[in-house]
């Protein structure tokens, strides 16, 4: 016999302004089994729900029906408030009004018709409902962080800090990312690698942190509190146990003409190689694809010399499966390259290069030690042009969104430049100046005011090479788009942040959402900028999108402090809205046929055969069964099982054709 | 093979010799071109600048007429009318709206269902008919001038690449000449500045010819009768701007072609150019050794 | 009089995405035609065909489906069944003489709210040009116990 409340909230003049609350309520009192019907300015609020606890009591209501916002909104509160008046919470439903009636359709006869209706189906639906008791999942503590940049290694400090072991895995033979690329950083020019290095360091040699690099995700399965993740780690071809770091093998390499990818290309390496001086772990790595080993049979020069014998040219991938409670993204960005501007010559003119090769170019381990020298001929540039916002906020190159660190390193660059090349010109061509952090703009302000650096808003048209210099088209717009042509001797384009290399198939084995460019997504922009939609997984640094060293590592802390509270309690609660299987008193024992097709359908492994067995041992029938601990209640068995033997605790059949018939 | 034709009003005019050696070489690879019958003025500059629905209907009224007489694709040589007549059908196939109402101005159906192309996406087609007939390989350097309305807007014309184009370089080494990598290749000659602004154009168009020379071409080579006046015209009026005296000819590529393939100098109209194209033709001793040019590897 | 028809259109959403847009489409404001009423599910994969001749049995004269892209499916593949189901039963709906166009399956994310309500304009347009679906109409009107 069911006993049903329907509270109807205004939410001030939000659902009230649109929809006649009090007809609802009025009609609302009207169908079978509703005992208590009112409307009221707001049910969230303090007063709103002491008024649904006391009429539970009063009125001895079987079932609730709160008659508000979204049920992603406020279902939890007010579940919550109906528990703690005795009931069970899975006894109250949510009407949605407000988010899809009163704030989508005009005031008017037809809104408040279906207002009525939207909540005689949720009548009927919580008539239905069963009390369900959550279910208590063990949460494994330890936390898997993809990616050892700056980010990664953060967040991986802080878990391993707050007491928890941590496996950070580095796809790159090293950790410490595009931080490790820089020279110096904004706003203090302090040495990048001087305040990473040591950080690095921590991360190696801390007892809770597991560090595999040279390694990827290869596949993750399970869910929050729970998963189990497939890392590949790749074969170095160097035993790690018995190399010393000794760096021999490195000098000796015959074959040095591989691009440095760690230097964007303006240097080569061999194709044994530790990818810097202070890389951790300092243990080299054989560039398999440019080997001459592996490409034609001979050499192995490197094997011969090694004065422990660690070259292994037979070492295999190796394949390891962890138990995971919590993952954290910290995969990063990566640069858009100069050969996405036809303008500017499609990345063939050597003294067109993007902001990271700068940065090699300025860095003392870098591949001019630190001197200002053209990539073309060595010669110090004497001009130099700045191009702010290279494909960043232009629709016509994919990106119209603004890449953030942009101005601040172009000024930096500038400055950089000035610093070594007393006597050069350096003139930055801009659209706006977006300085926004602490001692920011002052920094931009010390570049044009002390360093004397040309800021020049306009945009660059073209780029070509004429007679070894660049020649410069721009304009200059506070002085009436006054064309102007520079030629310098090298251009820095301050090109576009993208997303990471893989980003999109790395989101789909994760079962992360993305945006259109790939970045991937927070829960709530807002509120929950360090969660994803998935439970269990957060995000740091710039994988999700654009920002500089100071966010970055903020929002590691930030993600850290959420696997932290993850890991504070022993076990998980987790929704009971799961899968059950029909089961009968004898004969029938069940209306499954054992047929199995759920067990093909369900994406969790979570439906297991189950023998049912007379007292003598003999097996009457095989069934399914629903593990309730991996099910995660998407209802795709329910809707492939043949004979309805299979149904959903809070999305039931009979729940869904209620609904259905009451329209 | 045929296709529809439209001469345009320079073609007859100050830029015959394109119509004639676009008629040459269509007459030696068995291509028929058949005139759009009782065809109007695109609009050119002028229309556009004065009047949006002018500058639609005038372009309109044309492909309306080739789709009357029954034809799939109208090959405009001139680059003026082929942008416009491209422009034009760009716009009135996104808006069914307007596409009834020009067609009301014109009094004439108009369905678009009629193709624009220019010059160089024909001969790119006929490069098995071209290489067949090369006799005397047009062995000069040369430096392709684009020119702007050939490639761009790059969604409108859908044509080669609006920075860096390689379709008329790539018919050049079909007939055996070396197209260099230059700078200047889609730089504004000045354009219909011709005339009010001759000095703009003798800077503009100078420019040109002085980063051709640079580069260390033989001859310039393009596919717009505007270019060709610009640079061929006004050579001695940038010439006196700059102090220079640059002799390189200007060609139209299918005169290049037209060379190549072994046709009457005169009937590609050879002799009409100011700027003499005698140096380039085949036998002639080749101009005086220019510095070492850079080339697309 | 007789009052102009207004069909009555039942929309089956995924709770994941386009439950989650038609809630972004309310938060945004964006107004749509009201006949829609939607019936929150985990999952397009919870979705039984029988479920739509249901719906037709107690007079929606229009369906909508719709969920996560695929792909992106919260539960990894619910969608993908869905979408498979869907082809195999329309064709046994268009043999049964059920009017298959009066059904529409789309995907709708989060974050697709101006998409929800155009779906939802679009659908009701077109199913008020349709008339209503009197093959099914039912004069039931006892309540449901």
């Amino acid at each position: 016999m069911s006993r049903i409340g329907v509270f109807i909230c205004h939410c001030g003049e939000n659902i009230g302004g649109t929809v006649d609350c009090a007809r609802v309520a009025e009609a609302t009192r009207a169908v079978p089994g509703v005992v208590h019907s009112v409307d009221y300015k707001y049910m969230c609020s303090d007063p709103g729900q002491s008024m649904i606890k006391a009429a539970i009591a009063e009125h001895r209501l079987t079932g609730v029906v709160v008659a508000a916002c979204s049920p992603r909104m406020h279902e939890p509160t007010f579940r919550n408030a109906v528990a703690e008046a005795g009931l069970n919470p899975y006894l109250c439903e949510m009407a949605n009004l407000r988010e899809h009636c009163s704030w989508v359709h005009e005031k008017g006869e037809p809104t408040t018709a279906k207002a009525i209706d939207l909540v005689r189906v949720m009548v009927e639906k919580v008539k239905r409902n069963q009390p369900l008791q959550p279910i208590q999942v063990p949460v494994t503590k330890r936390a898997l962080v993809l990616g050892g940049g700056i980010a990664g290694i953060q967040a991986a400090l802080d878990i391993a800090n707050a007491g928890h072991p941590v496996v950070l895995v580095e796809k790159s033979p090293s950790i410490g990312g595009h931080m490790s690329q820089l020279s110096e950083t904004f706003p203090t020019l302090d040495c990048s690698q001087c305040i990473l290095t040591p950080r690095m360091v921590e991360a190696a040699r801390h007892p809770n942190i597991t560090l595999m690099t040279y390694a990827e995700l290869e596949s993750l399965s399970g869910f929050i509190g729970n998963f189990q993740a497939t890392i590949r780690r790749k074969a170095r071809q160097v035993d790690e146990k018995l190399c010393t770091g000794c760096g021999l093998c490195t000098t000796k390499c015959p074959n040095k003409k591989i691009p440095d990818a760690f230097n964007e290309g303006l240097s080569t390496r061999g194709a044994i190689y530790v990818p810097f001086p202070q890389a951790v772990p300092n243990k080299p790595v054989i560039d398999k694809l440019n080997c001459t080993f592996y490409k034609t049979g001979k050499c192995k020069l490197c094997e011969k010399l090694c004065p422990t014998g660690a070259i292994r040219f037979d070492q295999q991938d190796e394949l390891v499966t962890l138990d995971v409670g919590a993952i954290v993204l910290a995969t990063g960005f990566k640069l858009m390259g100069t050969d996405q501007f036809p303008e500017y010559g499609y990345g063939q003119y050597k003294d067109v290069i993007d902001g990271m090769q700068f940065e090699r170019l300025a860095s003392a381990s870098g591949p001019t030690a630190g001197a200002m020298k053209r990539p073309s001929d060595g010669k110090p540039p004497e001009t130099v042009v700045f191009v702010s916002c290279s494909g960043s906020r232009d629709r016509s190159k994919g990106v119209p969104y603004c890449s953030k660190i942009c101005c601040m390193y172009t000024a930096k660059h500038a400055m950089l430049y000035k610093h070594k090349q007393h006597g050069g010109k350096a003139y930055v061509f801009y659209m706006d100046i977006r300085s926004c952090g602490k001692d920011y703009d002052e920094f931009v302000r010390r570049a044009i005011e002390e360093d004397d650096v040309a800021y020049i808003r306009g945009r660059v048209s073209r780029i070509y090479e004429q007679d070894g210099q660049l020649v410069v088209m721009g304009a200059d717009t506070l002085q009436g788009g006054r064309p102007m042509v520079i030629k310098a001797d090298m251009v820095v384009l301050a090109t576009a942040v993208q997303s990471q290399e893989g980003s999109e198939a790395l989101a789909q084995k994760l079962h992360v959402s993305y945006d259109p460019y790939h970045f991937f997504a927070e829960a709530h922009p807002k509120l929950k900028p360090v969660e994803t939609n998935t439970a269990g997984i957060y995000l740091a640094g710039t994988c999700q999108a654009p920002r500089d060293i100071p966010e970055t590592v903020a929002q590691a802390s930030g993600a850290a402090a959420k696997v932290a509270a993850l890991f504070a309690k022993s076990e998980l609660t987790r929704e009971p809205q799961v899968a059950v299987v029909n089961r009968q008193p004898p004969p029938v024992f069940s209306r499954c046929v054992g047929c199995f097709l759920c067990q093909s359908a369900c994406a969790y492994q979570a439906i297991e055969q189950e023998q049912i067995k007379a007292r003598d041992g003999s097996v009457i029938k095989t069934v399914a069964r629903v593990n309730p601990g991996l099910c995660q209640g998407c209802g795709t068995c329910v809707a492939t099982c043949r004979t309805k033997a299979i149904d959903i605790q809070g999305f039931s059949n009979e729940q869904i054709f209620a609904e259905i018939m009451t329209l | 093979m045929r296709i529809g034709y439209f001469p345009g009003c320079s073609l007859l005019g100050s830029s015959r010799e394109f119509d004639e050696s676009v008629r040459a070489l269509a007459g030696a690879i068995g291509l028929e071109l058949v005139t759009v019958p009782d065809w109007n003025c695109c609009g050119a500059s002028s229309a556009h600048v004065l009047d949006h629905k002018l500058s639609l209907a005038l372009p309109a009224r044309i492909l309306a007429q080739a789709e009357a007489a029954g034809l799939d694709e109208v090959l405009a040589p001139c680059a003026a009318c082929f942008n416009r007549l491209s422009s034009a059908r760009a716009e009135l196939d996104a808006d069914p709206a307007l596409r009834t109402e020009i067609a009301g101005i014109l009094e004439l159906p108009y369905q678009g269902r009629v193709r624009v192309v220019n010059v160089l996406e024909v001969l790119d087609r006929c490069q098995a008919e071209l290489q067949a007939r090369m006799v005397a390989p047009f062995q000069r350097k040369v430096a392709c001038y684009y020119g702007c309305l050939l490639v761009r807007p790059p969604r409108v014309v859908a044509f080669d690449r609006p920075e860096d184009p390689q379709s008329m370089d790539r018919l050049l080494a079909l007939a055996g000449a070396q197209p260099l990598d230059w700078n200047h290749k889609t730089e504004c000659c000045g354009a219909a500045f011709s005339v009010t602004r001759t000095d703009l154009v003798a800077r503009m168009s100078g420019r040109i010819v002085a980063g051709a020379a640079k580069a260390g071409a033989e001859a310039i080579v393009v596919a717009c009768p505007m270019c060709h006046s610009n640079l061929d015209l006004r050579r001695s009026a940038s010439n006196a701007l700059t102090g220079a005296d640059h002799q390189l000819p200007v060609l139209f590529i299918t005169q290049a072609l037209g060379l190549a393939m072994g046709l009457d100098p005169a009937a590609l109209g050879l002799q009409r150019h100011l700027v003499p194209a005698g140096p380039v033709l085949s036998g002639a001793p080749a101009l005086a050794p220019q510095p070492a040019a850079r080339t697309r590897p | 009089m007789t009052e102009p028809f207004e069909p009555k259109i039942t929309a089956f959403v995924c709770n994941w995405c386009t439950y989650a847009g038609a809630d972004l489409t309310g938060t945004s404001r964006i107004k749509y035609q009201s006949n829609v009423r939607v019936l929150r599910l985990p999952c397009t994969g919870r979705i039984d065909f029988m479920l739509l001749a249901k719906a037709f049995a107690r007079g929606a004269d229009g369906i909508i489906i719709s969920g996560c892209h695929p792909n992106d499916c919260h539960y990894t593949s619910g969608n993908y069944h869905a979408r498979r189901r869907w082809m195999i039963y329309r064709n046994l709906m268009d043999f049964m003489g059920i009017d298959t166009g009066r059904i529409t399956f789309s995907w709708v994310s989060a974050a697709e709210g101006a998409k929800w309500a155009e779906l939802v304009n679009e659908v009701t347009t077109g199913i008020r040009a349709m008339g209503p679906y009197t093959e099914y109409k039912q004069l039931a009107d006892a309540g449901v116990e």
